[in-house]
């Protein structure tokens, strides 16, 4: 068991499973497949991450350095928030990109979504999670990865 | 709400609702997202001309077209008049079978609707769609020093290195609530510290790199951060001319799309670079040297997605972003010379090249326009991401010269001299 402190952007407490990029997570390419087609689960499309392309990322933790990529990327999450097929938490390794914290603050405000984010866990954090591992989110910014 | 920076008495009465509820909402997400990067003020917007990333009505988007109904309500409009991204259809130009046409009218079916929500907050006009609004044509330029509140990636990453403004890469929503209150967060590369390279890359290819696979090595490696490239000016040259502004167009939009970088610069040919040289590298900042082998081995790297790999090409899309008056000629030289060499008068596979709407006019009035028609091309103002979103489209077997399109379809990347080839009826393989 390993706890890591990160800072809260959006709190809650929350117990679930974890999915891992080591990579930056590029938004547009991972949600749009799902969310074009109005599924009920977020498969990852993005061809570009090995680490979590095909892999079911809905109610999970998505452990990640940071997302990247199209700046339609704030109204995707805010979208998939509205959608209820969002991660149920975004784990960030680094300092959150503007894209991603558009995204959690759209939510938030406009969709009353409980989506959790926290970030700056650090470098060792991502190395030590592995998809699949069991996560408990503290409201205080604790990770422990069981 | 409890918030972190220093605002002033106009900015605290709008946050309390002094502008009414929904106003109030928006200041709200503006100063939250400052907050978290802890941004110690709010800073007006100087040009006051916006860019939007959404310019597409796909039904789902639930949350947008919500926005803009309360944004309606309550009479809020952007201060100054905006552009934004390219229309998703132009059946008249991109030939769609009944199915995709079925597919397209499900996904936009709120097209219609969003445009005129569009027209009521703020577009510019009916031609104001496109990805490129910094081109002379369009005429949405701002000027060095200019705090922007933009989205689309690969104009805010234009608009900081080429033009020296200075814009955050926002997020859709984020782009049109600065534009309405008229400030945004200071810091990142609004700043002046915000806009020093973390990175110094060394371009040492023995040619010119092709600009879309520079920027997808680039952007891959560096992520969010800023890079100073030096030996690229021997390429391109010092001054920003015609084609150098299209070599960084096209190259920006791929670090920005592989990556997410929002701001590059250039030594000796971007402003900041000129003025400033390599004081603006950061003393700890990172090398990454590039090399013919390093771009080949990039190049390598990009997964053919295909449903069957060994297709032959079936639809060509050039233009993404858009295609500037200069690249059009050329594109149109380069094309007669191939078609002529292989002894074809039209091209081998339907080709669609994508430009904005006052570029498209202008090309239109000249004999470029003439030639690239007679050999076969089509040419349009549409994002081919939009078409390529359709599901339908997948059997396709699309290629393409842009690695922003690669990364978000199934579209397979080939570089300008291959797709040139592809074009001529050449078997190109990888």
């Amino acid at each position: 068991m390993k706890e890591f402190k990160g800072r809260v952007i959006a709190g809650g407490e929350w117990k679930g499973e974890a999915v891992v990029s080591r990579q930056g997570v590029n938004t547009l390419a991972t949600f749009q497949k799902s969310a074009l087609k109005n599924a009920k689960r977020v498969i990852v499309s993005d061809q570009n991450n090995a680490d979590i392309y095909g892999k079911d990322i809905t109610g999970k933790a998505l452990c990640l350095p940071i997302t990247i990529g199209s700046t339609t990327g704030g109204l995707v999450i805010q979208t998939v928030c509205a959608m209820k097929i969002a991660p149920a938490a975004f784990l960030f390794s680094e300092h959150i990109d503007s894209l991603a914290a558009s995204g959690i603050v759209l939510a938030r405000i406009w969709e009353d979504s409980d989506v959790i984010a926290i970030d700056m866990l650090g470098e060792d954090f991502l190395s030590s999670v592995n998809t699949g591992d069991r996560i408990e989110i503290r409201s205080d910014g604790t990770v422990v990865v069981e | 709400m409890e918030y972190k920076m220093k605002l002033t008495d106009e900015q605290k009465a709008v946050l309390d609702g002094a502008k009414g509820e929904v106003m109030a909402k928006v200041m709200k997400t503006v100063v939250m997202f400052g907050d978290i990067f802890g941004a110690e003020k709010l800073v007006p917007v100087t040009h006051k001309d916006g860019h939007l990333v959404t310019s597409f009505g796909i039904a789902l988007m639930k949350p947008l077209f919500s926005t803009m109904d309360k944004l309606i309500d309550a009479g809020i409009t952007t201060e100054g008049k905006f552009t934004v991204d390219p229309r998703p259809l132009d059946y008249a130009n991109v030939k769609c079978n009944l199915l995709e046409k079925i597919a397209f009218h499900v996904m936009y079916k709120k097209q219609k609707d969003y445009e005129e929500q569009l027209a009521k907050v703020g577009l510019r006009d009916s031609d104001s769609f496109t990805c490129t609004c910094y081109l002379d044509e369009v005429g949405n330029i701002p000027g060095k020093g200019d705090v922007l509140s933009w989205a689309e990636s690969s104009a805010v990453v234009y608009a900081n290195s080429v033009l020296g403004a200075r814009c955050n890469r926002n997020s859709g929503m984020l782009d049109l609530f600065g534009s309405i209150v008229g400030w945004v967060p200071y810091f990142g590369l609004v700043t002046d510290e915000g806009r020093k390279a973390k990175w110094k890359v060394i371009v040492k290819t023995t040619k010119k790199p092709e600009a879309q696979v520079l920027g997808s090595a680039i952007g891959m490696k560096v992520m969010e951060d800023v890079p100073y490239v030096v030996g690229l000016d021997k390429f391109i040259g010092t001054q920003l001319t015609d084609d150098a502004k299209a070599y960084l167009k096209d190259f920006g939009a791929a670090t920005a799309s592989n990556g997410a970088v929002g701001l590059y610069h250039i030594d000796n040919l971007t402003p900041e670079a000129k003025e400033q040289g390599e004081s603006l590298i950061l003393p700890d900042a990172k090398e990454y040297v590039i090399d013919d082998e390093e771009l080949e081995r990039v190049y390598a790297s990009y997964p053919v997605m295909w449903k069957n790999k060994d297709a032959k090409p079936g639809l060509c899309f050039i233009g993404c972003p858009h295609l500037s008056y200069k690249q059009l000629c050329d594109w149109t030289d380069a094309l007669d010379a191939a078609l002529g060499k292989a002894g074809r008068k039209k091209v081998a596979v339907r080709t669609i090249m994508t430009t904005s709407p006052q570029v498209k006019k202008k090309f239109a009035e000249t004999g470029y326009y003439t030639r690239l028609i007679r050999m076969g091309v089509k040419l349009t103002s549409i994002c081919p991401l939009m078409y390529t979103n359709n599901p339908m489209t997948k059997g396709r077997a699309i290629v393409t010269n842009s690695n922003k399109l690669r990364t978000y379809s199934v579209a397979r990347y080939y570089k300008d001299k291959e797709i040139l080839d592809v074009l001529a009826g050449k078997e190109v393989g990888k």
